[in-house]
């Protein structure tokens, strides 16, 4: 079972993220479950907040939060010392930050997990001229990973945000995609 | 189970307040009365998009308060009219006033309830103490384990509530965040599907100017203890119906999650856990981990807290060693509002020994770790004879004391 957990802030679309990677997950033919964290106050705008998704081969039975994940997802770089964002996470974990420094110089040099740093809020800004970062993410994520299925990303990008919305967050990860691709040396399928 | 391919509308991924929304507008309450409060709030905002693009045909009111927003389902069910709101913790206390006085007046008005803590502390989080607050006013309670049981009890509710041997109000509980926020693969059924198995709703007195009748008059203790008593009576009624129309729904739609409980490995187990909402699911999963190493564990589900199934959860434990029983809500001094139910129905039945665990409240979570710990602990004290009769607070962090 694949164990996602996203750390962002209030209004960097880190629900939505677990729920795009739910939405997907689902359309390939998985079963697969996203909730959000809000304690702590995080309906605020700002304010840390935490999301989950799993994907599984059969139903997922859990209504706990991802204690213990295998995959982490970081939007806002500026968490890192404030929330304690490798807590629980299980060795050799994939772990995609967001930011345009490598993660040595941004002080994360742990050696236990595979950590990747990725301009994607530089993305957003050429797309939307905006810091709507967390499709890109999800593009870079899915490069990563290399078992999510990227039609079926653009098809839950699609389901969420009908029309104009939708087309420009499906441009933001495909450029993110295909920049993955170059950065972090993975052949495409 | 085979799912009965002819009722599905879709099969889909979405979040749990979308997938209740949708099928509550599928049986077109004529009344909606709402007053918006976290998290039940995207129920209602979703029932507000269905009205206003024109795809079904209630009269949504905004009310000024979830006081309010219960007296005008009380108001439009006393005059014949199926209705329906949902609320959550503070905004569902604000509502007792009325679902007493439409418990006793037989009005069968139907409710979501999204579970959150009680204030204060102020959190927004799951436990059950806002619902279980509700338990002595006669209304029908059943409480869901994920999405697609929240989809079906809602269907099955209305067809409850509103038969004329119960004529109650009722309630789904479904948990806070973990199913009303949670995305998880859904089916949804039919529109002409679900308005054929819960029929239409025919009451048998109503408001109406032409036939006029005294709703509501004062009664003195020469006839108010068998009025009472007729609520008592009907509730007691309901618990054979919620156990007729969980069976019709398995037959219409190949979907089932028990009737007044659901049973997961009880049979033959040495010990048996309690509980009710979404945590069954990471219960079930404990329990299939202690299961591959052949301990003999079970979970009884709780679907049904009013009408309590007293008789049954005695039949399920009579066999048991130990019972443990994990309560989101206590009633202050006494203990768990569960457990202590429990141990009421099982007086005088030489029955397992009962412990009651406090836990889960206010969103803390519960993970199948804690599940198996509370499981050790509880056959310890079991097989040392030493239960407490009080109820114990699990993970209690005593340096905040």
């Amino acid at each position: 079972m694949k164990e996602i957990r996203i750390h962002g802030r209030g209004g960097q679309g880190s629900v939505v993220t677990a729920e795009l990677l739910a939405i997907a997950a689902f359309k390939d033919g998985k079963y697969s479950q996203a909730f959000p964290y809000l304690g702590g106050g995080g309906e605020r705008r700002g304010a840390p907040v935490q999301a989950f998704c799993r994907i599984d081969e059969k139903p997922i039975l859990l209504k706990c939060q991802v204690t213990e994940p295998n995959y982490l997802i970081v939007q806002d770089p500026g968490l890192i010392g404030l929330v304690d964002i490798f807590k629980g996470l299980k060795p050799n974990s994939l772990v995609l930050i967001n930011s345009k420094e490598s993660p040595e110089s941004i002080g994360l040099t742990q050696t236990s997990f595979q950590i990747y740093s990725f301009p994607a809020t530089s993305i957003a800004l050429q797309v939307f001229n905006k810091p709507l970062m967390n499709t890109a993410m999800i593009g870079a994520f899915a490069v990563l990973c290399g078992d999510l299925n990227i039609e079926a990303l653009k098809k839950a990008i699609e389901q969420k945000f009908p029309g104009e919305t939708g087309i420009k967050n499906i441009e933001a990860m495909e450029k993110a995609v295909n920049m993955a691709y170059d950065q972090f040396g993975v052949i495409p399928k | 189970m085979s799912v009965n391919q002819g009722s599905i509308k879709c099969r889909e991924i979405m979040q749990g307040s979308i997938a209740v929304a949708e099928t509550v507008g599928a049986l077109e309450p004529g009344v909606i009365g709402v007053y918006p409060i976290t998290p039940q709030t995207h129920i209602v905002e979703h029932l507000a998009r269905l009205v206003a693009n024109g795809n079904i045909n209630s009269k949504y009111i905004n009310a000024d308060s979830e006081f309010s927003a219960a007296s005008i389902l009380y108001g439009a069910s006393a005059a014949g009219v199926r209705s329906y709101s949902a609320s959550s913790s503070q905004g569902l206390l604000l509502m007792t006033e009325v679902i007493f006085n439409m418990a006793g007046t037989r009005l069968p008005a139907v409710f979501s309830a999204v579970n959150r803590s009680l204030s204060p502390p102020i959190n927004i989080q799951v436990d059950h103490q806002d619902t279980m607050t509700l338990r002595d006013s006669g209304l029908i309670q059943l409480y869901v384990e994920n999405i697609q049981e929240a989809v079906d009890t809602h269907i099955q509710i209305f067809r409850i509530a509103e038969d004329l041997d119960v004529l109650l109000p009722a309630m789904v509980c479904m948990d806070g965040w973990i199913i009303s926020h949670a995305y998880e693969p859904v089916t949804l059924w039919q529109e002409e599907a679900i308005r054929d198995f819960t029929g239409v709703f025919f009451p048998p007195y109503e408001v109406n100017p032409q036939k006029p009748l005294t709703y509501g008059a004062l009664t003195d203790d020469d006839k108010i203890t068998e009025f009472k008593y007729m609520v008592d009576a009907a509730l007691g009624r309901a618990e054979e119906k919620i156990i007729q129309v969980a069976g019709d729904f398995k037959k219409a739609f190949g979907s089932y999650h028990g009737d007044v409980v659901e049973t997961y490995y009880t049979e033959g187990a040495e010990t048996i856990i309690l509980a009710m909402g979404s945590i069954a699911g990471t219960i079930k999963v404990a329990i299939d981990q202690l299961r591959a190493e052949n301990k003999k564990v079970g979970l009884l589900k709780i679907r049904s807290f009013r009408p309590f199934p007293a008789s049954r959860i005695r039949e399920v434990l009579s066999g048991a060693k130990t019972a443990v029983v994990i309560d989101r809500s206590f009633s202050a001094s006494s203990g768990g509002i569960l457990g202590s139910e429990v141990k009421a129905a099982l007086y005088q039945q030489n029955g397992p020994f009962i412990i009651n665990y406090i836990a889960g409240i206010g969103g803390r979570e519960l993970y199948p770790h804690n599940i198996k710990e509370i499981i050790t602990e509880s056959e310890k004290l079991s097989a040392a004879g030493t239960v407490p009769d009080k109820a114990l607070f699990y993970n209690l962090n005593s340096a905040l004391i």
